[in-house]
């Protein structure tokens, strides 16, 4: 499926969309991962949580639980929100 | 005092981690002209950037972002070319229903024992412990302290930390024997091995903590950092949030060496800086640490201080320095010697400005100016392939 990155992303990804592919949000992350190494750590720390300043929209809606299930006709947005000076 | 030397002198490099970015600044043997090479992931937080005295070409950076985790990258080839480690240092997965830790960032980076090529250490905010075996590729969690009950107590919480984060730093291995080591905690106190790691005491006789709290308590204690003397490993100072001090081994009980500095100045202050030939000599950087703490250099005037006798006595070393209206921070890994002969010595400010002198402090100069703030200065020998 479409996954829109953004630009602090895309020094891993070139591009400000990938594709990834997987039944819930950790999976299509963890895919993510295995196309452009490193990338889910900057997102999502080693206790699973979405890191403080990510914030990860499927069709428009704001996601917290990487086991939220997805279809492959879901786009999802990866945004990050920026903060501080 | 300064000697001058028979051996031919070897080239600098300055290394300048900051909150935007990070800077080479590579000098000639005379340490008189100096090429900017950076910025160098410009945007992202820059803790800590040390190069592998081992090799004289491996540059690890301790990196993260406003937005971003933390990650460490690795140069192969003096910051030509970086590579991000495959696995950063993160906290082990907690089991479930327990709330697990996570690395917000690696705040310092310690190169292994010159026996032991590729390995190096990690300490992180939260306070963790870290190893890396493969030169910074893979870093897995090291001792037991990350998890042992005792240590996560005497680390506290988010809250009893520095204003950033409470921090793991000052990781120091004995040129002696690789499994005896160092670290401090800020706040947690100043901890030794002498098994690699497998178990740690606590070394707090003779520190002070603030007054009106226990300090037979680890957690109370806030080492700022803390330097082995490489000429004499039996002896290291501290620079701590109460006062500066010396240990010498086998004793376990610290000496306050910084009551005589002057009583204008006081011995508050981050950096802690020794002489890589003469263990006698150490230089610190003292800031305000009265009333409010307002953390800048006392009276607006900074200068360095250096002790040519193990603390008795104190000089201050403020030519070529702002003589008033200065009020900048020299942070705890901003400030740092090379290993020439006289001695130079490099330190960074708050305020973006990169200061070096060529004759161990006698006399300074401005190397750069409007840097962002700068976090972190090494001093290294690089080599040509």
């Amino acid at each position: 499926m479409k996954v829109l990155i953004p630009s602090a992303l895309r020094s891993y990804t070139e591009h400000g969309e990938a594709e990834g592919s997987g039944a819930t949000l950790g999976a299509v992350l963890a895919d993510l991962d295995r196309r452009y190494a490193g990338i889910r750590f900057r997102m999502i720390d080693e206790q699973d949580r979405i890191r403080r300043h990510i914030r990860i929209f499927v069709n428009g809606e704001q996601v917290r639980d990487l086991s939220q299930p997805l279809r492959a006709a879901d786009e999802v947005v990866i945004v990050q929100a920026l903060s501080g000076g | 005092m300064a000697r001058k030397s028979s051996k031919p002198a070897n080239r600098i490099l300055v290394t300048v981690a900051t909150r935007k970015g990070a800077w080479l600044y590579h000098g000639d043997a005379a340490r008189k002209t100096w090429r900017a090479d950076g910025p160098h992931f410009l945007g992202h937080v820059i803790s800590h950037l040390v190069l592998d005295p081992r090799d004289g070409r491996t540059l690890l950076a301790a990196a993260k972002t406003g937005h971003l985790g933390p990650t460490v990258f690795r140069s192969t080839d003096l910051g030509r070319t970086w590579k991000e480690a495959a696995r950063p240092p993160a906290f082990a997965k907690a089991a479930d229903g327990k709330e697990g830790r996570s690395v917000d960032h690696t705040f310092w980076l310690t190169p292994g024992h010159a026996g032991e090529a590729g390995v190096w250490y990690a300490g992180t905010s939260p306070q963790g412990l870290f190893r890396s075996e493969d030169g910074g590729v893979t870093w897995q969690p090291f001792s037991p302290i990350n998890d042992d009950p005792q240590y996560r107590k005497w680390m506290g919480t988010v809250q009893d930390g520095t204003p950033d984060g409470p921090k793991l730093h000052s990781i120091i291995v004995d040129p002696r024997d690789a499994a005896h080591l160092y670290f401090a905690m800020s706040g947690g106190g100043v901890h030794e091995s002498m098994d690699g790691g497998r178990t740690w005491a606590p070394i707090l006789k003779g520190l002070e903590v603030v007054e009106g709290f226990d300090r037979t308590e680890a957690s109370f204690h806030d080492p700022h950092c803390v330097r082995l003397c490489p000429s004499n490993p039996d002896r290291l100072y501290q620079q701590n949030h109460c006062g500066i001090y010396r240990l010498d081994r086998p004793s376990d009980t610290w000496v306050r060496i910084g009551k005589t500095m002057p009583k204008q100045i006081g011995d508050i202050g981050f950096p802690m800086v020794v002489h890589p030939r003469d263990a006698d000599t150490a230089w610190v950087f003292p800031m305000d640490g009265t009333a409010v703490w307002p953390r800048t250099s006392p009276q607006g005037r900074p200068a360095a201080y250096a002790t040519r006798n193990g603390g008795k006595t104190w000089q201050r070393l403020d030519a070529g320095l702002p003589a008033s209206q200065a009020w900048w921070t020299v942070k705890r890994q901003a400030m740092t010697a090379d290993a020439q002969d006289p001695v130079g010595l490099y330190f960074g400010t708050t305020s973006g400005e990169l200061w070096m002198s060529r004759d161990e402090g006698r006399r300074w100069a401005c190397m750069a100016r409007h840097l962002p703030e700068i976090y972190a200065v090494e001093a290294a020998e690089p080599r040509s392939r």
